[in-house]
Parts: C-alpha cells; sequence; structure tokens
C-alpha cells in the first residue's frame, strides 16, 4: 500500500526527489533550499512509511539537479530524507545526505547580544561535531542545536 | 590558535620586554576604537602604541562619534579601516571583532567582545606564567571566585589545556565553572577537579592561584554575598596552606578578594601581570602589522 501510494506522487522526466521527510516538514525543506521561486515543484504529504512512524512527506523539484552542498542542507531537520536524481525519468543517482560542516543564512544564533543579531553580520555557523546536529556560531562562538524551530527562510 | 601560534605571542613578548626591539611601529597609526569603557585596556594598548613609535588615536566612548548619529558599526569600520595600519576593538556584543576583521584588509585585534573573548588578556596572563615559571607545560593552577561568568578564567583554561596543565576549580556551587567549559577538558587529557574552598587544594601543589573577582549583583541576598565574598579572600594564611612557592595572580581590579598584606610577600604577582598588559599589547601589535617578526 505504501509504495503504491508514493508512485501516485506526479512521475517526473528530470529533476531531484526527495523522499523519507518526516511529516510535516516538507514546506520547510522546501524553504530552507530557497526553492519557492524554482518552477514546478509536487509535494506530497503524509504518506504512510515504514520507518517514519509518523508518516513522510515527498518533494519532487521538476528540471533541476540540486548539488550535494544543498542537499546536504536537508540534512539540517530531515537527516533521514533520501535524495533521487532523475535524468530521462530513470534514476541516475541515489544520494546519501550528510550534515554540512558549514551553514550560512539559515540558523539563527540564540545569543541575543551575538553580532549576528546586533550588527548585522551574516550568520555563519560551523558543526562542532559529526553525528550531533549542533552548531558553533563563529562570532559569538555560542554551539546550538538545530531544530525546525530556529531556522529562518530568506 | 593552536599552541604553536600562543608560544609565538609569548615568545615575541618576550623579546619586547626583555629585549631591545626599537621603535617597530614607526610610521605606523594605530586606531583604539572603545565602544565600551574600559580603563587599564585602553591605556594599556596606547601606551604599547606610542612605546613602539607608533601614532595612535581612536575614542573612549561611541557616544562621540558617528554612531550616535546611527551609522552602522560595519560603515563605521570600513570607514577607519582606511586610517589607519591596526584597529584595536572593545565591543559589548560578542562577535564584533571578527565582524570587523571581516570588513576590511586592516588587522583587527580584540580587546574584548561582550561576555566572548578578551585574548589579550590570556596572552598577557600565558606570559606572566612563562616568564615567572620558565614553561607553560604541565603547570598546575587554580583558580578561584567567580568562575562562571568570568571570560578570564574560560579563556586561560582553554589556552593552558593546550599545554597539558592540571587545574583546580574553586568556587561556590553557584559561581561553578560552565559544563560547557568543563566539556571541553573531559574529552582530552587534561586532569581538572572541583573544590569549594582553596584550603581544599593544600596538597595538590599549586604553582599559580588565579583569583577573580565575585560580583555582588550576581547575589539576590546580600547576607549570602557577604559570605561567600569573605570565603573566597586571599590571605597570608591562604598563602601559607597552599604552600610558600604559589604565585598569587589576579586580572584586576580587585575589590577585597585578595587582603592587601599578601602585596607585599614575592608571591604576588598580580601587579607585574598588570604591567605585562603592554609589552604584550606592543608584541601583538608588532606581529599584526609586521614591524616584528
Amino acid at each position: 500500500m505504501t509504495g503504491e501510494r508514493t508512485y501516485k506522487v506526479y512521475a517526473i522526466e528530470n529533476g531531484t526527489v526527495i523522499d523519507h521527510i518526516p511529516t510535516p516538514l516538507a514546506l520547510k525543506v522546501v524553504r530552507i533550499l530557497g526553492l519557492e521561486a524554482e518552477g514546478i515543484m509536487t509535494i506530497g504529504i503524509g504518506f504512510r512509511s515504514k520507518t517514519l512512524l509518523g508518516g513522510k512527506d515527498v518533494v519532487k523539484v521538476e528540471n533541476r539537479i540540486l548539488s550535494p552542498a544543498e542537499t546536504d542542507m536537508v540534512a539540517l531537520i530531515a537527516p533521514e530524507a533520501t535524495i533521487n536524481i532523475i535524468r530521462n525519468g530513470k534514476v541516475q543517482e541515489k544520494r546519501k545526505i550528510s550534515l554540512p560542516s558549514e551553514v550560512w543564512d539559515v540558523l539563527t544564533c540564540p545569543n541575543p547580544n551575538c553580532a549576528t543579531n546586533q550588527l548585522g553580520a551574516r550568520r555563519h555557523f560551523l558543526l562542532e561535531e559529526r553525528g550531533t546536529v549542533t552548531y558553533r556560531c563563529r562570532y559569538c562562538e555560542r554551539s546550538t542545536t538545530v531544530n525546525p524551530d530556529n531556522l529562518r527562510y530568506s | 590558535m593552536s599552541p604553536d601560534d600562543l608560544w609565538s605571542v609569548v615568545e615575541a613578548t618576550g623579546r619586547v620586554k626583555h629585549g631591545n626591539p626599537g621603535e617597530f611601529l614607526a610610521g605606523r597609526t594605530v586606531a583604539v576604537m572603545f565602544f565600551e569603557p574600559s580603563t587599564r585596556t585602553r591605556l594599556s594598548f596606547e601606551s604599547a602604541v606610542l612605546q613602539s613609535g607608533g601614532r595612535v588615536f581612536g575614542f573612549a566612548n561611541p557616544t562621540a562619534t558617528s554612531q550616535s548619529k546611527g551609522e552602522s558599526f560595519a560603515d563605521t569600520i570600513r570607514t577607519v579601516a582606511g586610517y589607519c595600519d591596526a584597529m584595536v576593538i572593545r565591543h559589548p556584543v560578542e562577535g564584533a571583532a571578527r565582524m570587523a576583521s571581516e570588513l576590511s584588509g586592516t588587522p583587527v585585534i580584540n580587546a574584548g567582545d561582550g561576555s566572548n573573548q578578551h585574548p589579550t588578556q590570556t596572552f598577557l596572563d600565558l606570559f606572566t606564567m612563562y616568564e615567572s615559571l620558565g614553561r607553560l607545560e604541565g603547570l598546575r593552577v587554580g583558580m578561584m571566585g567567580d568562575l562562571k561568568y568570568g571570560r578570564t578564567v574560560h579563556s586561560l583554561t582553554h589556552a593552558l589545556a593546550m599545554f597539558g596543565a592540571e587545574l583546580a576549580f574553586i568556587a561556590p556551587p553557584s559561581l561553578d565553572m560552565p559544563e560547557h567549559v568543563l566539556d571541553g577538558l573531559r574529552g582530552s587529557s587534561i586532569r581538572f577537579r572541583q573544590l569549594r574552598q582553596p584550603e581544599e587544594a593544600a596538597d595538590l601543589g599549586l604553582d599559580f592561584l588565579y583569583v577573580t573577582r565575585i560580583q555582588k549583583e550576581r547575589f539576590g541576598d546580600p547576607q549570602e554575598y557577604a559570605s561567600v565574598a569573605h570565603s573566597y579572600t586571599v590571605t597570608r594564611d591562604t598563602v601559607s596552606a597552599l604552600g610558600g612557592g604559589v604565585r598569587i595572580m589576579h586580572p584586576l581590579p580587585r575589590v577585597d578578594e585578595i587582603s592587601e598584606d599578601v602585596d607585599a610577600l614575592p608571591n604576588a604577582l598580580y601587579f607585574i601581570q598588570a604591567h605585562n598588559g603592554v609589552p604584550t599589547r606592543r608584541a601583538l601589535l608588532g606581529l599584526v602589522t609586521g614591524g616584528l617578526e
């Protein structure tokens, strides 16, 4: 049943499929990637999944091959997501994602007295330790754990 | 920074203080920009520039600048960067100095950014320890007082850990060293312990006791403050208990956490430490401008 439903999300000829996003994070994934104005996209929300008990979302971006640096950004909120690159209707690449070592713009510093919040410094975080979602602000040097609520979208 | 980087600053400070480095900032101009007041740090930077033959200008208070007209920090920095060979910046916002360093090609020295870092203090502390004992490796250091909010003890802990120190943190429970600093040590080979009273460190053979001020405003209850402040005062008895070889340091200003009768003991290092601010800052200015190698 689960598999059948997935296939009923409109298949794409060329582009990027982001699968196994925990429900309801599909729209946040689109916003983290800044894809709102990228053209045709199919978003499926709330499919049943064997691995994600709360359900899974799928995002299909047409005619846009996302780079590994872009798809790694998805790991900030959905580390279990999988990426398929589609060319001419076939899966050309199955890509695993990993946490980016640096994050610009989308993560906000929780320290109100940080230069990013007070002086307009561009938000820039460095991964603290592999295997955790903890990042350290390059300016005030405080560390913060990423969750969907402390991400800011352009 | 790596241990080699720290060592190169300590070594250059030694050359400046005990050698004859000459006027290595001659022909160079340094902007000393203090966006919040600080007497000791600002004056020691200005003295450092002048003693090295350089010229210095700046401000001690941002209300006297275009910032009060609403100019952005970034614009102020970009403008002043064109007037000088190096900038010294103190700012109440954390990360301000790093941001400034990215806005122009002019070198920036961080003279304190909010509660984050005060690296020139750490350099002068390290130099004072090296000058006093002839080494930085394997020092046994006690830190006492406000370990929770004191940024100098956080930076110093980080630096000493690179040289394999053995550390004792002496504080009341409400002012303990923060967990994020301790976590940094737990993953390393550094040995540390947490104590409640200085006398508990009696058999550790401390080389240094680094004392910081306990700030009254951290306590809601004045009586609690009074009792804590009293038990964390260094007296001649404390020095005797810790062993004759212990050297007492303090970033100053002190209030009453070191009793004045300790000043006359050879163990008292805090005024020498304060004076080392000048050669340390001279060395840093020389290194960032290329005046010193």
